[in-house]
């Protein structure tokens, strides 16, 4: 879940709007990518990069280390079946409002295989000076430098906005990894931890999550073991409870997915919890 | 998006051939008195699409059809769980021998349906969670087999359920297929109750219809109960916003749940109190135009943030939506922004061009001086 040079992206869906705008911002960033797929153009060129039937056909051509999914929803979970079945070890799916049953269906077949699933609802993965897989601005030099600090996050946007704010302070980061905002996601808080935990150029995390579910409770346990410094933020302390908001996994059921539980957990872990985005580079930098 | 338990039966269980009383929906007093004419003793029910009906007195019984329409009488126009009651459901009475609990959901942990069963029906989950956990039986299904009559028997393997047995490991068959099929969130049966004489009938339903599901299932969502919205919201949600109107007075304007909720909580840490929740990240990023409308238009509004940090929303798109909009609208409400990310040079260039406003270096400060502006 780390991109690195030279790791072969495939973009399913790369003919789309979307999925044209970003293959060029993703290139432009230093991404290799080896093409794409689109069963109805087939063959074709798209960008000077060859277009595939299906991710299997793809395989077949050429390698592929990556898949990432520009497919709408309703399309979303047989692309996903798909890149599982051309057996590409890393499957980044930005697609939002994926209906639960389809995910329960690909996370049912995934369970079979050596791939991994980053997101739904991810905006995507960054290694700065190295690349960018999704839909983020990896290729803004203001926003995104080369440095030491690991960065997970369920949100795109408030990822964005820490990473800058982490780039004004002079600390770049080792890699950025965007979970995704849905309640199911194939990388969790922890599993992100963990591989920045292994990660030899990481040296200090910054874990940015969000009101709903038990992921940052669950982190919060692993992170007792670790020792490189780890600084979070948790969004949602003034969003009312029983409603989503705007993610479908940012929700306060009950007395369940709260700021209150997710903070305590953390600095039960002696993390240091910040109380504006601002703060976050304030804290890393001590 | 759950659906009220008279539609949930109609739309789900009897569909799906799991046995439920005779009853019918009313409207009216008289609608109620007539179906007890025709039902007999009954139990009249408050439909809402959540909340505890019981102990909030929107469920009475009735032996007469005069009960029955002072029943519903007193229970339409009530409000519980936050939702008024527009109808009751009127059932025949069943002699309950015995009340269990059912229910298949999504569970984020494994990642499966989850099917989960007691004996301890007619209580909340929660609530037998909490006094005997031991109540409660598990079964993780495996979406590639299914749930099949094997497995119920398993699952109800030594709980002293009689001669009711094999008919509640059939509901429960059912009941996931039910869940299967109608790409639910949520189907719960509590009580699943064993009658005095020998049937296992479901008295109450819940069913929650998967939000991202229900442009696939276009008859379940057109029984479902619409959210409980301000007209504001309901504006929102026509043109596809989510828009949450909270009693604060500094608006928030941002794109993308993370960076929209973190606006909300800077105000509030900075001892400002926040006006709604408001997000167009995403696709919704050229909607800024709508977006500012709707902010504006909420009553309480003393001040406005506007925080953009984009990645795949683009600022330059959404600060001319908001330049476009405040053209038209003229507002008098000082409004401070920050401004970061994909398109931010030109979104600047923008806002300085054509409102003559500053954006802010770090949205902290932006904030700060939004709270001012509102005292």
């Amino acid at each position: 879940m780390i991109y690195r040079r030279g790791q072969k992206v495939l973009v399913q869906g790369i003919t789309g709007k979307q999925g044209t705008f970003w293959t060029e911002k993703m290139i432009e960033c230093g991404t290799a990518v080896a093409g794409g797929v689109n069963p109805k153009r087939a063959g074709e060129k798209h960008l000077g990069l060859p277009v595939f039937r299906s991710a299997v056909e793809a395989t077949k051509e050429t390698p592929c280390d990556i898949s990432v999914i520009f497919i709408p929803p309703l399309m979303a979970k047989d692309a996903i079946i798909d890149a599982i079945d051309a057996g590409i070890k890393t499957i980044v799916v930005l697609t939002e409002h994926i209906p639960s049953h389809d995910v329960l269906e690909i996370f049912a077949r995934l369970r079979d295989s050596d791939s991994r699933i980053v997101g739904p609802n991810t905006a995507g993965i960054v290694t700065p000076g190295e690349g960018f897989v999704g839909i983020m601005p990896g290729h803004n030099p203001s926003i995104f430098m080369p440095g030491d600090v690991g960065v997970i996050s369920r949100s795109g946007s408030l990822g964005t906005l820490v990473c800058l704010n982490l780039t004004r302070a002079k600390l770049g980061q080792s890699a950025f990894i965007g979970i995704g905002g849905d309640p199911i996601i194939g990388t969790t808080t922890k599993d992100a931890l963990m591989a920045l935990d292994k990660d030899e150029r990481t040296k200090s995390i910054v874990l940015v999550g969000e009101i709903g579910g038990a992921m940052e409770e669950d982190a919060a346990e692993y992170a007792k073991s670790m020792k490189k410094p780890i600084v979070s933020f948790i969004a949602g302390r003034s969003s009312p409870p029983g409603k989503k908001m705007g993610h479908a996994g940012a929700i306060v059921v009950g007395n369940k997915g709260g700021y209150a539980s997710k903070r305590a957990a953390l600095e039960a872990a002696r993390i240091k919890v910040a109380d504006t985005p601002a703060d976050v580079a304030r804290l890393i930098a001590r | 998006m759950n659906l009220e338990e008279y539609a949930a039966k109609r739309s789900v269980l009897v569909p799906g051939g799991v046995p439920t009383p005779r009853g019918k929906v009313c409207e009216t007093p008289e609608e109620a008195a007539a179906a007890v004419r025709e039902i007999g003793p009954a139990v009249v029910k408050a439909q809402v699409p959540a909340g505890k009906r019981g102990k909030s007195g929107g469920i009475k019984m009735a032996d007469t059809p005069e009960e029955a329409g002072k029943a519903a009488g007193e229970i339409i126009g009530m409000t519980i769980g936050g939702s008024q009651v527009r109808r009751v459901l009127i059932e025949e009475r069943c002699p309950i021998e015995r009340e269990l609990y059912a229910a298949v959901l999504i569970d984020v942990v494994s990642r499966s349906p989850l099917i989960l069963f007691s004996t301890e029906g007619g209580m909340d989950i929660e609530e037998i969670a909490e006094k005997n956990p031991a109540a409660i039986r598990r079964h993780v299904v495996d979406i590639k087999r299914g749930f099949s009559a094997a497995d119920a028997a398993e699952l109800l393997k030594g709980l002293d359920l009689g001669k009711a047995s094999s008919a509640v490991g059939e509901v429960l068959v059912k009941l996931y297929k039910a869940f299967d099929t109608n790409d639910a969130e949520l189907t719960e049966i509590n009580p699943l109750a064993i009658l005095k004489d020998g049937r296992v009938v479901a008295l109450d339903c819940k069913f929650t219809l998967d939000d991202a599901s229900g442009v696939r299932k276009p008859e379940l969502a057109a029984v479902a109960s619409p959210p409980e919205m301000t007209a504001l919201e309901k504006r929102g949600a026509e043109h596809g916003l989510k828009f949450i109107q909270l009693d604060g007075n500094v608006g928030v304007l941002a794109n993308g749940a993370g960076l929209t909720m973190t606006t909300m909580d800077v105000i509030d840490h900075l001892g400002g109190k926040p006006a709604n929740f408001l997000e167009i990240g995403g696709e919704a990023y050229t909607k800024a135009e709508i977006a500012l409308d709707l902010v504006l238009s909420n009553p309480g509004v003393k001040s406005l943030v506007i925080n953009f940090c984009g990645a795949f929303a683009r600022t330059d798109v959404m600060a001319d939506g908001v330049i476009k909009a405040w053209k038209k609208l003229k507002p008098t409400v000082p409004v401070f922004f920050s401004i970061h990310g994909t398109g931010q040079e030109e979104a600047i260039k923008l806002v300085r061009g054509e409102l003559g406003i500053e954006p802010y270096d770090f949205m902290e400060d932006a904030v700060k001086a939004a709270i001012e502006a509102a005292k």
